[in-house]
């Protein structure tokens, strides 16, 4: 029964793996493509976690939710709700130079997360939302699993093909003049502001839906499950270390940097208990030594941004 | 054309700009010369809407746009180079000058997906166009290249070759001919006459190279600290005393 064990936590993993891609897909998008530095990713990975959980949970007496919908319906929620998040935020803060949005996005990170622990009538405090309906959860628990890993690599794929073809169109083109030299996209009459904000919405719609399949997969959303160390920090690591501004950059830093991140967790937990508890920040520092010597050795991450590649595309046969 | 009514800029107590008046002719070549720190660049980014200014006013074509950012000051046709060129240094050459291009449906969020088709048939003729731009520049074995590793020449006319994929009226020079080498002086000489007698766009150009200027321009307008000194035809200028002072110091006998 070794191999079924494996295969389990292989699954599992993959799962992880194909959620976490598609926030790294959505930040390649604001950093990758465009040059915004996002500090915030848990925060809209957070509204569209208890968006999708409050529109398909249970009811519960005296607190907001309990509509029992659909799940397609809670994912769609996610993403529209936190692209409304993201509106007002991106609004007031992309005028200005990079530096505001990222104070500005941990802050209101950190305000999300502090609501999510603190409101009974709305996130149910410390205790979450649990009981979440997950799709094909009636199944034996490796179909069940196997079924969800579908759906999970079902949203990458639509996710990438969607954000490659942008990427490659004369829209990515603009963004990434923006991105490059603000001074000169201006004076070629590119709008700078309204064009960084549809980035930054489109990115941050990606993130609330990471959120919401994660929700659901788990059954539960609580504050400890959109803690900032992962859903911001690891994600960036996973975008720098693939390749930002390279879309399969971003899917491939996800797995290496998650499976690093898991095959840790399981190497430390064969120690001692007590070196254990310890060991736990070996890993964070695992990852961090990972990324110097990715920076040092090829900075430009494992798959580089190629501008060739997305010229090559829309008007065939460059020289 | 354009024209500037007591145009001032300060930054803190410096005055870089003071009351600057000139109008340029539609249709002319306008050369703007002065000694370093005359305020030109200043003068240029008011135009441009890179900075506004604190009195006085720019009108173009008929129009107060003294207060409009520089994306609609594009869309109004208008369209400026930087002394220090600007390239898209991640872009490759050619993507450069596409982007420069206007009326680029595909620029939309939405037109990709919904008018796909008429947004690559778009794209083909903003390529061709581009490669005629490049092949013009000298430039088509780059085409590929990271802009960003051109040399500092090059980015010169790269910049040249983005205002020529646009479709703008008054096209605003910072010193083009820096850092271009002599021969293909002689060519960029030719496109900006060609562009302007057959084009018709009107030029107002910053230029160092007093050769370059002759050839050129007409009106010519010598700044110094900040004003308009004296404005006219080349010879005009040249033999004007404060000119001279301005650029050499003045006389103490």
């Amino acid at each position: 029964m070794e191999w079924l064990g494996l295969l389990n936590y292989a699954v599992f993993m993959a799962i992880f793996i194909g959620i976490y891609a598609i926030l790294a897909l959505g930040l390649n998008i604001q950093w990758g493509l465009t040059g915004l530095f996002n500090a915030g990713i848990a925060g809209f990975f957070a509204v569209g976690a208890y968006t999708s959980a409050i529109l398909t949970g249970p009811a519960v007496e005296g607190r907001l939710g309990g509509f029992e919908l659909p799940v397609a319906v809670g994912w769609i929620g996610a993403m529209v709700m936190a692209g409304l998040i993201a509106w007002p935020i991106g609004k007031i803060t992309l005028r200005f130079r990079s530096d505001y949005l990222a104070v500005a996005t941990i802050g209101v990170a950190e305000i999300i997360r502090l609501v999510a622990k603190s409101e009974d009538w709305l996130t149910n405090s410390a205790r979450g939302l649990n009981n979440l309906p997950r799709p094909f959860g009636d199944l034996d628990y490796l179909f069940s699993q196997l079924a969800y890993l579908g759906l999970v690599l079902f949203c990458l794929a639509l996710v990438y093909l969607l954000v490659e073809h942008q990427f490659r169109s004369p829209w990515g083109r603009m963004m990434r003049a923006i991105r490059d030299n603000e001074t000169a996209a201006a004076s070629l009459g590119k709008d700078i502001a309204f064009r960084r904000l549809q980035a930054f919405l489109f990115g941050a719609c990606l993130m609330g839906l990471g959120g919401a399949l994660l929700a659901h997969f788990n059954r539960s959303i609580t504050p400890e499950g959109i803690d900032p160390m992962i859903t911001t920090f690891l994600i960036w690591i996973m975008l720098i270390l693939g390749g930002s501004g390279n879309n399969r950059g971003a899917i491939l830093g996800a797995a290496v940097v998650w499976i690093i991140w898991s095959m840790t967790e399981f190497a430390t937990d064969q120690l001692p208990t007590e070196m254990a508890i310890q060991a736990k920040y070996i890993r964070a520092f695992l990852i961090g030594l990972m990324l110097q010597l990715v920076l040092r050795f090829r900075p430009e991450g494992l798959l580089p941004e190629d501008p060739t590649r997305a010229g090559r595309k829309t008007g065939g046969g460059g020289s | 054309m354009l024209v500037l009514t007591g145009l001032t800029k300060d930054f803190g107590g410096f005055r870089a700009v003071d009351h600057c008046s000139f109008d340029v002719a539609e249709g002319s070549v306008t050369g703007l010369i002065g000694p370093n720190g005359a305020g030109k660049t200043t003068l240029f980014n008011l135009i441009a809407g890179a900075l506004w200014p604190d009195a006085g006013r720019v009108e173009f074509l008929g129009e107060d746009i003294s207060r409009l950012p520089p994306h609609k000051r594009f869309a109004r046709g208008m369209v400026r180079t930087f002394q220090i060129p600007h390239e898209f240094f991640r872009l490759t050459v050619l993507e450069n000058l596409m982007v420069a291009c206007d009326q680029q449906d595909g620029e939309h969020l939405w037109a990709n997906w919904l008018t796909a088709a008429r947004v690559q048939r778009r794209e083909a003729e903003v390529r061709a166009r581009a490669e005629d731009t490049l092949a013009f520049l000298g430039l088509s074995h780059l085409a590929q290249e990271r802009a960003g590793n051109l040399s500092g020449g090059q980015k010169k006319l790269l910049e040249l070759g983005r205002t020529m994929m646009t479709e703008a009226k008054l096209v605003l020079l910072d010193e083009p001919a820096a850092g271009v080498n002599r021969t293909l002086l002689r060519e960029v000489e030719e496109k900006i006459q060609n562009l302007n007698q057959e084009r018709g766009f009107t030029f107002l150009l910053v230029e160092h190279d007093m050769a370059f200027v002759e050839k050129l321009c007409d009106p010519v307008i010598c700044m110094a600290e900040g004003r308009v000194l004296i404005e006219g035809d080349f010879e005009t200028v040249r033999r004007d005393h404060q000119v001279l002072e301005a650029y050499l110091g003045e006389r103490t006998a």
